[in-house]
């Protein structure tokens, strides 16, 4: 008779021996809605060994769409997770900022989470507590941008977390700028070759061309251009692109809202004048009612097909391309149209560049952070890394209405975006031009100081106004000019001097 | 001297207390402040806020666009829906049916309804300007014209408010007695001198009630601007309510939105007092 217990031994020496070859079995995680889990540092399967159980998290976000939608997302994935429990408010934007700010001024711990926008680490930075270099060492972390490190970062720390990366540029209608029967029509009409603007005024003279005409063939009208032209809706936003590279001199350091050294505005020099003009000009090519155009009209004349060109964030982009456009494939990036002449302050002359002279611009974007009153900051900012990991963040920046785009160098992979169905010309322009931004030594960053909603606000009204034709461009910025040196004085320029020194540096390189 | 039944009054007072006075005691007191988004607190810097509301033209402006506006909506408005209550004040076929479809606009919330107007007045692809194209017409610059995103904004006011105005109206009509009535036909009075010596004077009190109480609504119009012309073109729709929010909510100059506030609520309570003595002395003969 064989004994039984004569077996046991060899065979579990067995069971171990092939448990120790056999490679372990990553855990399922796709009812989370990923594709794969994805290695890092906070991966689904780093979070899932987290116990945070009987602890809870107060978020304070976006209204669903855009950013509040991924903020519920992964909250409730986190919570699965790790058993905390996490709060999450979902607040209009234009409620957002005082929500957040009220508490802060009156030392309230309401939210351990906010998302917010990037621009306003000015006014929230000595309310924020420092990214610990644990998570500045995480994975997801090192593979961040450096104009993404830099917006998250104030005065040489890291205290925003980034998960989106936002900026401005070109967007075309390829189908008829590489129509070969298009460009011999406008070069026989213009006498000059089609191309993608390399100026505002090429912009110009291009969206105006192909204004009120039905280019596509559908038996509606198309129009030039569709820009953010609605005061108090990012048009800020819009008018900076167009300055920019008028007054953005790569050879002038040392401010392109204020000069840093006297804190005296330059939003009234010759350069934003002379953007601001165009800008005026352009409303001839608008769709009608285009000078009432939010972002999500913006986003929607373009990605819909019925304007030529448009400029502004990936969204519109990413409508263009998405399964069911009309327009799939036929759109493609280009940078932001540059200026042959720029303004040069020191000198006080306009100089001529005979490659146009380009300032990418880095503008907006959400951010996260962690509240210094926080009594749960690591499980605070175990959430925010959870929310960018490798995963999620790729899975984010697959669905257009939830506003993440492109911030670390991984994303700007031409296959990651074929991927999702883009044609080469489509993927590739799309990856060139936001890489190319990154490598840029002449970008502009949003005016992050304390008081930036007054400073833009007043900017969007005195722009509102010369496009309404209420005033000249020199008379409405002169206007702005005034109100933002009353701005300066009631903020105090040494402390608006400090905060601005962050973007300076930004700009000039130096960060 | 104080007796049990007074306590009867306490929930009444402090009610009264921190739903008004309070608030009310603490804006003033935020209005000598300097608070900003740099500057948390109640700190003390005298009238200084008030100087500055004096020398602010966009506010003055502001404050005069909101009057015509104010003015305007709530005289269509009450033309329009006496005409209404006059029309389903007698027995008509379906009078009672055509009562609920005039009060919906009401019933509607103000940001939503604003949000499907602006789809509407939208100058290329709402249905408004196509409509008017198929009869040549067009396209008009409903919200990208000074002028025409004015009457966007009216036209929405007076389309949402003026089944309230219908509303107190028709309930005015049918409280009016019968005998003046009887009286007029005996005296053989047709129907339009009825209106103008019967029904028009026995309507006066309710007229100036509705007129003072949408005036009071009117003047504080914010949403319909908010969501359909963020006060664009230009600054050709910004009223004050709108100002006030973009200061203070926008930009988060509590301090100043506070004197704004104050400055509006007591130009406000002045000039709707005259304009409700203007209206009796005009509308009933005496001034009371």
């Amino acid at each position: 008779m064989i004994k039984i217990s004569k077996f046991i031994g060899p065979a579990t020496l067995l069971a171990l021996a092939v448990a120790a070859a056999t490679p372990a079995v990553a855990k399922d995680y796709t009812q989370f809605g990923i594709e794969k889990d994805l290695p890092g540092t906070c991966s689904y399967e780093a979070t899932d060994a987290k116990d945070y159980s009987g602890r809870s998290l107060n978020v304070i976000t976006h209204a669903i769409p855009v950013i509040g939608e991924p903020t519920a997302l992964h909250a409730e994935q986190f919570a699965a997770l790790t058993g905390a429990e996490v709060n999450v408010v979902h607040v209009p934007f234009g409620d957002l900022f005082q929500r957040i700010m009220i508490p802060f001024q009156s030392d309230q711990n309401a939210y351990d989470v906010l998302f917010y926008a990037s621009l306003w680490i000015g006014d929230f930075n000595r309310f924020l507590e420092p990214v610990p270099q644990k998570y500045i060492d995480s994975t997801g972390m090192s593979d961040v941008t450096d104009s993404f490190t830099g917006v998250a970062t104030w005065n040489g720390e890291m205290i925003q977390y980034p998960m989106d990366g936002d900026r401005h540029y070109l967007k075309y209608r390829t189908d008829i700028f590489d129509n070969a029967e298009v460009q011999a029509k406008f070069l026989a009409d213009t006498g000059s070759a089609l191309t993608v603007p390399e100026t505002w005024e090429d912009y110009n003279q291009v969206a105006a061309y192909f204004n009120n005409r039905d280019w596509d063939g559908d038996g509606e009208l198309n129009y030039g251009s569709a820009e953010v032209a609605k005061r108090d809706d990012l048009m800020f936003s819009a008018f900076i692109s167009r300055a920019a590279p008028y007054a953005k001199h790569p050879d002038v350091k040392g401010g392109f809202f204020f000069d840093l050294e006297t804190m005296e505005p330059l939003i009234n020099s010759p350069g934003f004048v002379r953007g601001l003009k165009l800008f005026v000009d352009a409303q001839k090519s608008f769709p009608p009612g285009g000078n009432n155009f939010g972002l999500g009209d913006e986003i929607f004349s373009f990605g819909g097909g019925q304007t030529l060109m448009s400029y502004s964030w990936d969204d519109a982009y990413v409508q263009a391309n998405q399964k069911d456009s009309r327009i799939r494939n036929m759109v493609a990036a280009a940078p932001l149209p540059g200026a042959g002449e720029v303004w040069n302050r020191d000198t006080g002359t306009w100089d001529t560049f005979s490659t146009p002279n380009r300032a990418p611009y880095m503008t907006w974007g959400w951010s996260s952070a962690v509240s210094q009153m926080s009594e749960e900051k690591e499980m605070a900012f175990d959430f925010l890394c959870f929310f960018a990991n490798e995963a999620n963040a790729k899975n984010d920046l697959q669905i257009g209405r939830f506003g993440v785009n492109p911030y670390r160098n991984e994303h700007l992979d031409v296959d990651f975006w074929k991927g999702q169905g883009w044609e080469d010309k489509t993927a590739e322009s799309y990856v060139s031009t936001l890489s190319d931004m990154e490598e840029s030594q002449n970008r502009v960053f949003d005016l992050r100081v304390p008081g930036v909603s007054q400073f833009m606000s007043s900017m969007a009204n005195g722009v509102a106004e010369a496009m309404a034709g209420q005033k000249s461009a020199q008379d409405a910025l002169d206007g702005v000019a005034k109100e933002w040196a009353e701005i300066t004085e009631r903020i105090g320029k040494d402390r608006l001097r400090a905060a601005y020194a962050n973007v300076v540096k930004l700009e000039d390189n130096e960060g | 001297m104080l007796s049990s039944k007074h306590f009867f009054l306490l929930p009444a007072l402090l009610t009264l207390v921190a739903i008004i006075l309070f608030p009310l005691l603490f804006t003033v007191r935020v209005s000598f402040s300097s608070w900003d988004v740099f500057q948390s607190g109640l700190d003390f810097i005298g009238g200084r806020n008030y100087v500055r509301v004096f020398e602010d033209d966009r506010f003055w402006q502001s404050l005069q666009r909101l009057s015509l506006l104010s003015i305007m909506s709530v005289s269509l408005q009450y033309t329009l829906g006496f005409a209404l209550a006059l029309a389903v004040w007698k027995q008509v076929r379906g009078g009672r049916l055509l009562r609920v479809l005039f009060l919906i606009p009401m019933m509607t919330t103000p940001v939503v309804m604003s949000v499907i107007w602006r789809t509407v007045f939208h100058e290329s692809l709402g249905p408004v300007n196509d409509i008017l194209s198929a009869f040549g017409v067009g396209p008009v610059p409903w919200l990208s014209s000074a002028t025409g995103a004015f009457i966007s904004v009216l036209i929405v006011e007076v389309w949402q408010w003026t089944p309230f105005m219908f509303l107190l109206l028709l309930a005015g009509l049918v409280s009016l007695p019968k005998e003046p009535y009887l009286a007029a036909a005996i005296d053989g009075a047709g129907t339009w001198r009825t209106f103008w010596q019967v029904t028009f004077p026995l309507m006066a009190p309710i007229t100036i009630g509705a007129l003072i109480i949408r005036l009071i609504e009117a003047s504080k119009i914010m949403d319909t601007v908010y969501v359909l012309t963020s006060g664009g073109p230009g600054t050709a729709t910004e009223t004050s309510s709108y100002y006030i929010y973009i200061r203070g909510l926008r930009d988060f100059q509590i301090g100043y939105s506070a004197a704004l506030s104050l400055v509006y609520l007591v130009i406000m309570i002045i000039s709707l007092t005259i304009i409700a003595k203007l209206l009796l002395r005009t509308l009933v003969g005496k001034d009371e």
